[in-house]
């Protein structure tokens, strides 16, 4: 873990509600995919956990759906504007454990995460087909930015407004894959830990203090013992995952 | 002796600053920062007797200047604390430590005490009386001032280090149950713990914590913190430990004219890791400021 100012250099609007900010500072602390980073916004009290969307030696991108005061003050900064941020926080992806055939599970908010682990496989030689799943046409986006990696992308609404009709784990049945990683919301982890049939690496989300494993505030139990969702997760192997409801 | 230094129930301390039970884990997330032992001592992670998950999430809710907390005590219970936790700690932390613990029952205190209190490295005990009693209707131990001398002289009874009793802000007269917990013969009082709070999601009309209430910290309830730290210390023969929004060198200072021999951070801790390092760290500057040779001279100045 690493505290740092970072400064904006591009925040700009993909949908109606998702912003795409690029931040340029010391990215030293970011060691692999699915991690995430805690950003202090003025005015408010705890800081804003929010994934890493890629990264390189002098930025990180993230991609934030506003949907309170911390991401609506986000929304309205401009380029230049210094923030105080904590990098590396977090497990990530183990890639250590992909298969070859890997199917790479995106919903929401929660497709950011899975561009650099998309990069980062493809780099590896590692064969990967992508499903990014949105509620509605007007929510979709990143479809070309994956494309562009090489990856086959499918993506699904669950209106059917745009690409396959249904959820994430509608176009599943068809494919051929032999693990998964996936991101997004826990109703969408449910599903495509029943719909799977391999291991694989799921990341979850939690209302957190700190982000660094000091308070408990968001721990979680699992087959493999209670776990802090900001530093033994965000990511659990689906072996170990234990539903409470 | 240095301009910092001050004496905690007969244990010097190089600094009064000390992070507060549950934002500081047992030091070691903090030590892969920076060097702990720059900080006074630390009050551990509440430890009970038995282990326990704590409450259901989401625990943890935004405030203006604060937040609110519903952990719920999780902690891996006494034994493995002392097996796992402590030696991990002492590979990082070379002072006396302040063990924190909790219970819900008077025999629950003095059974974690006891073994707490046989750990080489246990400067003090801090006993956290804002728990349940689950034999006294639930009510909690620090809203009765019998109770709360019950359990003080229970674990006295069983202890030979410094017994500090750590006081509920929610309650009518914090100063008689401070003054009850001192005829019980606790060596120390520090306050305040958290003010019961709650909050509500505009959009699903729902509490925020999954467990409804939960305990408000952070810069908003300093005010309070000082006022309560100001009678109780005005009450008491016994050291107090001043505790609550406490974010900068100068909230330091202010807690000590209230009457503070040391002083807790606690929610800041979260926000910025560095804060206690930086806080110990700006402190002569401060005390230069405001024409303060030695912290020790001012405890209760504003008296």
């Amino acid at each position: 873990m690493k505290q740092s100012i970072f400064e904006i250099r591009s925040n700009v609007k993909l949908t109606d509600t998702a912003y795409k900010m690029v931040l340029a500072g010391d990215t030293s602390a970011i060691t692999a995919s699915g991690q995430f980073v805690n950003i202090k916004l003025e005015g408010l009290f705890l800081r804003r956990p929010i994934s890493i969307c890629d990264y390189d030696d002098e930025t990180f991108t993230i991609i934030y759906k506003v949907v309170g005061k911390g991401t609506e003050a986000m929304a309205e900064m401009t380029p230049g504007t210094k923030l105080d941020i904590l990098t590396g926080l977090g497990n990530g992806y183990d890639l250590s454990l992909v298969g070859e055939k890997t199917v790479l599970m995106g919903g929401g908010i929660g497709v950011p995460p899975m561009y650099n682990l998309a990069k980062k496989l493809i780099a590896a030689g590692k064969k990967i087909q992508v499903i990014l799943g949105f509620n509605t046409a007007s929510e979709v986006f990143y479809e070309e930015e994956f494309k562009a990696l090489g990856c086959s992308v499918t993506v699904t609404t669950v209106d059917g407004s745009y690409g396959v009709k249904g959820f994430i784990t509608t176009p599943l049945e068809q494919m051929d894959y032999d693990y998964f990683c996936t991101c997004g919301p826990e109703p969408m982890l449910k599903a495509v830990y029943k719909a799977t049939k391999t291991s694989g690496q799921m990341s979850f989300e939690e209302r957190m203090g700190c982000g660094f494993g000091a308070c408990m505030g968001c721990s979680c139990k699992t087959i493999t013992g209670y776990k802090r969702i900001c530093k033994e997760g965000p990511v659990m192997k689906k072996e170990e995952i234990l539903w409470e409801n | 002796m240095g301009k910092l230094t001050v004496n905690l129930c007969g244990i010097e301390l190089d600094n009064p600053v000390i992070p507060a039970s549950g934002t500081f884990g047992y030091g070691y997330e903090f030590a892969e920062l920076y060097d702990i032992n720059e900080l006074g001592t630390f009050s551990f992670k509440g430890t009970t007797k038995d282990p326990r998950f704590g409450n259901p999430t989401p625990r943890i809710a935004e405030c203006y200047s604060g937040m609110i907390n519903a952990v719920g005590l999780q902690n891996p219970g006494v034994e493995k604390v002392i097996a796992e936790e402590l030696p991990r700690l002492k590979k990082c932390f070379h002072k006396p430590v302040m063990a924190n613990v909790s219970g819900f029952s008077v025999e629950d205190y003095a059974y974690t005490c006891e073994k707490l209190d046989k750990e080489e490295q246990v400067g003090w005990i801090e006993v956290n009386v804002s728990c349940p009693n689950v034999h006294g209707g639930g009510m909690s131990f620090g809203t009765d001032p019998a109770a709360a001398a019950e359990v003080t002289r229970a674990v006295k009874a069983v202890t030979t280090k410094p017994v500090i009793i750590k006081l509920s802000p929610n309650v009518t007269d914090i100063v008689a149950i401070a003054k009850a917990c001192e005829e019980a013969g606790a060596d120390g009082i520090s306050l305040i713990n958290t003010m019961l709070g709650m909050r509500i999601n505009l959009r699903t009309r729902k509490p925020v914590i999954a467990n409804t209430m939960g305990g408000f910290s952070g810069p908003a309830i300093f005010p309070v913190a000082v006022r309560m730290v100001y009678q109780v210390a005005n009450a008491v023969n016994i050291p107090v430990v001043g505790i609550g929004g406490v974010s900068t060198a100068e909230d330091v200072i202010e807690m000590m004219l209230a009457g503070a021999t040391a002083v807790e951070v606690g929610a800041a801790n979260l926000v910025n890791p560095y804060v206690c390092r930086d806080i110990v760290r700006q402190l002569p500057a401060a005390m230069e400021k405001y024409g303060i040779e030695n912290l020790r001279d001012i405890i209760g100045g504003a008296r």
